[in-house]
């Protein structure tokens, strides 16, 4: 599979001169992004860099022990950004976000490599690793979407919940619309993303196949599945996440908990 | 007087926020027929004494009766429609006034607790949805009446109410489900003086129709001395 143009140091300096828009934007319109411009950009090259040489070096692992192990540290990694995105904290966060991510990224990549795919051995790095960082990618999203709408929709609506509880409703009565709304508002952008798919995007790990030198309709069947993959594993990440936070802030004696839940510092 | 049961039973109730205490010790007997009154400067903690009463809020020491039995036996939901707190600023759910008073009805612990929900509806209110499906509370339009409100005000979008008119529907969303004691937290704070005096009355004769009893906070002095039975000072427990 030789038949890609190989892209050298020069054409990567090339291609961040792509920047300077952003830059002169940003000065333009004193938009004050310059710092973050710099730091985002050096950090994104910085990191794939270290990961292309990180899975040259994890693609010839034949230990299934080293593979988890990595998997657990992206899997982690995920979970504490997730919350990161939001505004809000309660205790018992980050284990909230990390036992979601965990759970759900782990079933549907697990279930999807050993039972769809078939790879044989199952931990083969090679379709392990990348098919579960396209999962953690998603689930991050819809996990910092579902858990900071459901804090935010709590902290408004806390006089419709309350009113509720002071009328005997359960906790699950009084506070299972926010419930819905979060769950819906992590499951949205997936959803969005897979009617224009093949339309207006083409996706990027399709493209990068194609460019490869992959047959495109073998690609288009690498991508379907792993929308599918994404889709579920958002979808159980934002309902353990919501259903686990609802747990933290509406207590099991119906009571709304707010004095549990602060703002990011 | 004194005899009798009380409906609710308070004892060494304590709360402390960070490491002061806000009140300790408070200690009191609240029975059926009393209007007792809840005293105390702004700040002082009434609304978070009304609020730990239905276990909204936690306290760190004391113990709550009601009806004789603990509050910790008490399964939550079950408590609370029989004792219902209703806070100063009320707040109304999307949908009518109506649709309000039915939401409640639907709650689970209100499905088979309510002996009225078989009843067929007397008086019929104009225009409405669905009355055949949900049978309006043959209560309503005498407490709206009373109330000075003529039968639209049940097809009013709630959320579109003045902040006393919220006040009026939380109180009938309360009075419908026929709690035994009512928690009421400046009841009538955004009511001007006729409808003070009307819902006075309505609370007066809804508490005579059975064991029934109340707790009120007021900023108004003349209130408290008008409507409660007895009086008790916050301040005492500081």
């Amino acid at each position: 599979m030789d038949s890609y143009i190989a892209i050298g140091y020069g054409q990567l300096a090339l291609a961040a001169l792509l920047i300077v828009v952003n830059v002169g934007i940003s000065i333009g319109l004193r938009l004050g992004l310059e710092r973050s411009l710099a730091i985002a950009s050096l950090r994104m090259v910085v990191q794939l860099l270290l990961i292309g040489f990180g899975l040259e070096w994890l693609f010839s692992q034949e230990n299934p022990f080293i593979i988890l192990a990595i998997s657990l540290v992206m899997a982690s990694v995920a979970g504490i950004a997730a919350v990161n995105r939001t505004s809000r904290r309660f205790p018992g966060i980050y284990w909230n976000s990390l036992l979601s991510v965990l759970v759900s990224a782990g079933l549907v990549t697990g279930l999807s490599v050993r039972g769809i795919i078939q790879v044989q051995p199952w931990f083969d790095p090679q379709y392990l690793i990348p098919l579960l960082g396209m999962v953690l990618g998603n689930t991050l999203t819809g996990i910092s979407l579902g858990l900071d709408r459901f804090m935010e929709e709590v902290n408004t609506q806390r006089n419709q919940i309350e009113t509720l509880l002071t009328l005997g409703a359960t906790r699950w009565e009084a506070a299972h619309t926010q419930v819905q709304s979060a769950i819906r508002t992590g499951m949205i952008p997936i959803i969005n993303s897979m009617m224009v798919m093949g339309l207006v995007s083409l996706p990027g790990m399709m493209t990068g196949q194609i460019l490869a030198g992959a047959n495109p309709i073998d690609a288009v069947r690498y991508q379907i599945v792993i929308v599918f993959m994404i889709a579920s594993g958002a979808a159980l990440g934002t309902f353990a996440v919501v259903l686990l936070a609802f747990r933290q802030l509406l207590s099991p004696d119906h009571q709304l908990r707010l004095d549990r839940l602060r703002p990011e510092k | 007087m004194a005899q009798e049961q009380a409906l609710l039973s308070i004892q060494d109730l304590g709360r402390r926020v960070s490491e002061r205490w806000l009140w300790r010790g408070v200690s009191f007997n609240l029975h059926g027929g009393e209007r007792l009154g809840l005293v105390a400067p702004s700040g002082v903690g009434k609304t978070l004494l009304l609020r730990s009463i239905v276990w909204l809020d936690p306290v760190q020491e004391g113990q709550i009766t009601f009806r004789d039995r603990d509050l910790k036996d008490w399964a939550l939901p079950h408590l609370r429609r029989q004792m219902v707190y209703l806070p100063q600023r009320a707040t109304a759910f999307p949908g009518t006034v109506n649709e309000n008073l039915q939401r409640i009805l639907k709650l689970q612990v209100n499905q088979h607790s309510d002996p009225r929900s078989n009843h067929p509806p007397s008086g019929s209110i104009p225009n409405e949805k669905g009355s055949k499906k949900n049978p309006s509370d043959p209560r309503l339009l005498p407490w709206l009446q009373d109330l000075g409100r003529s039968p639209d005000f049940l097809q009013r979008q709630a959320q579109q109410l003045s902040g006393g008119e919220t006040q009026i529907l939380a109180l009938l969303r309360a009075l419908q489900l026929d709690p035994q004691v009512l928690l009421l937290d400046e009841p009538t704070a955004s009511l001007d003086a006729d409808t003070t005096d009307q819902v006075e009355t309505l609370l007066h004769d809804w508490l005579r129709e059975g064991d029934r009893a109340c707790l009120i906070t007021s900023h108004d002095r003349q209130q408290i001395e008008r409507f409660t039975t007895r009086q008790i000072d916050l301040r005492e427990f500081r």
